[in-house]
């Protein structure tokens, strides 16, 4: 992802006006809307503290929140075999999102809670109050199989504030915009082709996407459905496997499950979604047919990095002035780990590099200079704590490898492997 | 995109790079030659492969540890090894089981909460204020042991909830919680019951072991646990202050000031929430709400200060000194934990009630595993005591209470040699000394200081066994609790008296 800032607070009510368009009658939503307001008081919180309001609010109404975030799921959809297209209806603390932009849920699986980021693929239109996510199943991703297998309606999944703020349609549209994506990375993509036709945006949109094959293709019939109902909006999917003549393209960064290789030919699907003439990878061809000039216009691309890479390598390599912006979906990478790795260890908070020495974070924090707080030294009483920022450690308990990125470890019983970072 | 964790084959034995003789540390027991690949191949065999055993009568050359003079250094850290093993194996276990655990727990004690506190608005109908006074105690309590205290060991913080995180709870009581996870996770939980530097032997207010040398002060040690009893969540806020500072002139206004705050903040809050306004909510039957919630306040300090002090005071639960805990390994650490607890026996809602603290000893060797796995722990610490020859304190609450008690009173009065340990030593006000110099002469006329400590601990045994009495005609575990310590606090007065 380009951009995390972190998300600012919701503020109370903050669309109190959405109350309205409930389907539940005036009188019934202007209770409910007085019963909201009246719980972000600071009464309410005295009343509940130590405990904040939604500890207790969850109990009666999990789809009401003063201060959390969270969305019920209310539609299931399975497009391909290994995706899953979820539609979430936000609590009001949801302050709506912006075309491109991303937002992490929380989901638990087995006990733990996962936090993964995904991009709406919905309008972002202030008339839409839901918010649309398609997850491509990860043939080892623990959220995305959980999802595929579980997500029902009626199950409730963390939200965060929506994310990014580079990678976004701007407020003032060009005339002519042209949106590129491969594989999954439709999903931004798709957000800003809906927004912008339901906003009644009237100049060109060329939407050039690439799947493995008509099969891979999320989204063909809505695809379809847009180009059919808005003449402006021409749309060029590629196939790179399959259908398609020219073999690999850059959509194979995207493989991770052998499987589907296999899984499609382009027949069946050709009726609905016929493959338009360009083939291959992106290149000058591609450019032209999208962008056949270079002015009042801004071009957006989301995909894989070859995809990008090649993208803002032409723009370069022709000198383009259109703005190009861009959004990697990448997947994560698993590297090997060899428990004695030694590398670099960083203390964020002190702008302070040193190499590791194969003791545990505190001792060369503390062998650094650092004064870190410590309390038993030995793993139990939690005073060390700190935030993981990049990298793994090694439990000196237990001889486990582990770390996430915003992990909180106990740097008494942990040491560094490869190069770490901590909030020290 | 993504965050991501990364486990290693688990199969692959963990092959440790230090020498051999590099002893168990207490920090980095992975590193302990052959410590990786013992826990993942035959956790409780010994080199033979039969199952670590040591003769309780034995006796080795400098015992690391006076309480147990039959286990050597090695002994210890096999024993240790073996408690690791069990924790692994629950480690590894971790998952939906404990979460749902966990959060029916939070739903039952919100559910007691909101139920409890409407009842008590309706508090003028009496049974309702009955209901309203249980239910808000029954929710205190799991708040504070059950979820908070375990919440904030970090027991689940695994989850990575932020609900659940231990470095941020806040529990409903009067003391902060960041101030708990100080004077508790941390000074008790690393030294328990060493003698100076646990601070929870006595909280710094009262004369719970032999080894803290007497003083006139502690005369009124019955009175302090009675107090102590009834106004527990205040008691467990000042705890971290170290008041015992003000005792002995080393307190220091200035470096309180922020702590002060913090308790004077929390203490505000929840006074204003319990005394204010939820009995402001209920206009004209103000009182009969504060009453109400008074009540499940001290209902909720006797019934936590009953547990928590019969966790480490009962007979049977050893102390020990600063100087042989001075190079304690690991292994010894787990000893430690294990002689310095003592468990309650019960039921299961009598276990879920009390946070799973009746398994102190488990809860001392595996702070920060989920406690309601105590139970199963137990079977498997309980078996590898019995072949180590370690005693494995357990008994029910009101005999366990019964023998704090008698505690209590006991060191409340100092034997002859105490007197004169105390009248020999260099501290102390030469006004009181004095006193004390003269009843001790009295005591001795009157038939030598023996007999006197003698009296005054018999007395002490009959309130005591009083109390016992009550508690077990069924007048209550809580109210038997209140009862011992008050027992106690009467018969102090007449110890003193006959000394």
């Amino acid at each position: 992802m380009t951009a995390t800032a972190p998300p600012a607070p919701a503020p109370t009510g903050a669309r109190p006006d959405e109350d309205g368009h409930e389907p539940t009658g005036a009188a019934s939503s202007r209770r409910r809307g007085i019963a909201r307001r009246l719980l972000g008081t600071q009464l309410a919180d005295a009343l509940a503290g130590p405990h904040d309001v939604d500890h207790y609010l969850e109990l009666l109404r999990p789809d009401w929140a003063v201060r959390r975030v969270r969305g019920e799921i209310v539609d299931v959809r399975h497009q391909t075999d290994d995706s899953v297209t979820l539609t979430l209806r936000p609590t009001v603390t949801w302050p709506g999102f912006r075309a491109g932009q991303h937002v992490e849920i929380h989901v638990d699986v087995d006990g733990v809670r996962h936090r993964r980021c995904y991009s709406p693929s919905g309008s972002a239109d202030v008339r839409t109050r839901t918010i649309e996510l398609t997850i491509r199943r990860h043939p080892e991703g623990v959220v995305s199989r959980h999802l595929k297998a579980h997500a029902r309606p009626g199950m409730f999944v963390g939200l965060s504030m929506p994310r990014g703020e580079d990678f976004v349609l701007p407020d003032e549209r060009p005339d002519r915009i042209v949106l590129i994506s491969g594989g999954s990375g439709i999903t931004p993509v798709l957000s800003m082709l809906r927004t912008l036709t339901d906003q009644g945006h009237d100049g060109p949109i060329a939407f050039l996407h690439y799947a493995r094959s008509a099969d891979d293709l999320l989204y063909a019939d809505d695809l379809a459905a847009i180009a059919a109902a808005h003449p402006n909006v021409e749309l060029l999917p590629v196939y790179t496997r399959g259908g398609s003549a020219t073999g690999a393209g850059v959509a194979d960064a995207t493989a991770r499950d052998p499987a589907a290789d296999d899984a499609g030919t382009a027949g069946d699907r050709t009726a609905t979604t016929p493959a338009c003439d360009l083939h291959g990878r992106f290149g000058d061809d591609h450019l032209r047919r999208v962008l056949p000039e270079d002015r009042d216009a801004a071009a957006f691309v989301c995909g894989p990095a070859a995809l990008v890479d090649a993208v803002r390598e032409a723009w370069a390599d022709v000198g383009l002035q259109t703005p190009l912006r861009y959004e990697h979906f990448a997947p994560p990478e698993l590297p090997p780990v060899d428990p004695d790795d030694l590398g670099t260890v960083t203390f964020a908070g002190s702008d302070l590099t040193v190499d590791a020495d194969g003791t545990t974070l505190l001792q060369q924090a503390e062998a650094a200079g650092l004064q870190p707080v410590s309390g038993c030294r030995m793993g139990i009483c939690l005073t060390c704590k700190c935030r993981l920022e990049h990298g793994v450690v090694r439990d000196t308990l237990t001889g486990d490898v582990h770390g996430a990125p915003g992990e909180e470890i106990r740097i008494c019983v942990s040491a560094p492997v490869g190069d770490v970072t901590v909030d020290l | 995109m993504s965050p991501t964790t990364i486990t290693p084959d688990a199969d692959v034995p963990f092959s440790p790079t230090l020498d051999p003789d590099t002893p168990l540390s207490p920090s980095a027991p992975d590193r302990e030659a052959g410590a990786g690949r013992k826990r993942r191949d035959a956790p409780e065999a010994g080199s033979d492969g039969a199952p670590h055993r040591v003769d309780p009568n034995r006796r080795v050359e400098n015992p690391p540890l006076r309480a147990v003079p039959h286990l050597s250094q090695e002994d210890l850290d096999a024993f240790g090894r073996e408690m690791e093993a069990i924790r692994a194996k629950h480690v590894a276990d971790l998952g939906e089981r404990d979460a749902t655990y966990i959060r029916n727990v939070i739903k039952a004690q919100r559910r007691l909460e909101v139920g409890g506190r409407i009842a008590l608005e309706l508090g003028f109908i009496p049974p309702l204020w009955l209901a309203g006074v249980a239910a808000l105690s029954a929710s205190k309590i799991l708040d504070n042991m059950e979820i908070g205290h375990n919440v904030m060991h970090g027991q689940y913080d695994w989850m990575q909830d932020e609900e659940l995180n231990g470095r941020t709870f806040e529990w409903d009581t009067a003391c902060p919680a960041d101030q708990w996870r100080h004077s508790h996770n941390y000074m008790h939980h690393t030294h328990t019951n060493i003698v100076g530097k646990d601070r929870d032997v006595g909280y710094g207010i009262l004369r719970m072991s032999d080894d803290q040398p007497w003083e006139p002060y502690f005369i009124g040690n019955p009175v302090y646990a009675s107090l102590l009893a009834l106004l527990f969540e205040y008691g467990v806020a000042l705890h971290d202050l170290e008041t015992e500072d003000l005792r002995y002139g080393r307190w220091d206004w200035e470096a309180r000031r922020p702590m002060l705050r913090a308790i004077w903040g929390k203490v505000r809050r929840q006074a204003a929430k319990d005394y204010l306004l939820f009995p402001a909510l209920a206009g004209p039957f103000f009182p009969i709400v504060l009453a109400g919630n008074a009540t499940a306040n001290v209902v909720r300090n006797l019934w936590t200060f009953s547990i928590i002090f019969c966790g480490h005071f009962p007979d049977g639960v050893e102390e020990f000194t600063v100087e042989e805990t001075e190079n304690e390994t690991r292994g010894g650490w787990y000893v430690r934990q294990l002689l310095g607890s003592s468990n309650l026996t019960g039921g299961r809602w009598f276990h879920v009630m009390s946070g799973n603290l009746s398994f102190q000893i488990e809860h001392h060797l595996f702070p920060d595993i989920p406690a309601w796995r105590y139970a199963a722990m137990s079977e498997d610490v309980r078996e590898a005591c019995e072949r180590y020859g370690l005693q494995y304190n357990a008994g029910p609450l009101p005999y366990q209470l019964f023998t704090v008690a008698r505690k209590i009173v006991r060191l409340s009065v100092p034997t002859a040699d105490e007197a004169d340990a105390y009248l020999d030593g260099d501290a102390g006000n030469p006004v009181v000394k004095t006193v004390v110099r003269g009843v001790r002469g009295v005591a001795k006329a009157a038939g030598g200081g023996v007999e006197a400590a003698r009296g005054a601990a018999g007395v002490a045994r009959g309130a005591a066994g009083m109390a016992k009495a009550a508690a077990e005609a069924g007048a209550g575990v809580v109210r038997g609790a209140a009862g011992a310590a008050r027992g106690g606090g009467g018969t102090a007065r007449g110890g003193a008296g006959a000394a």
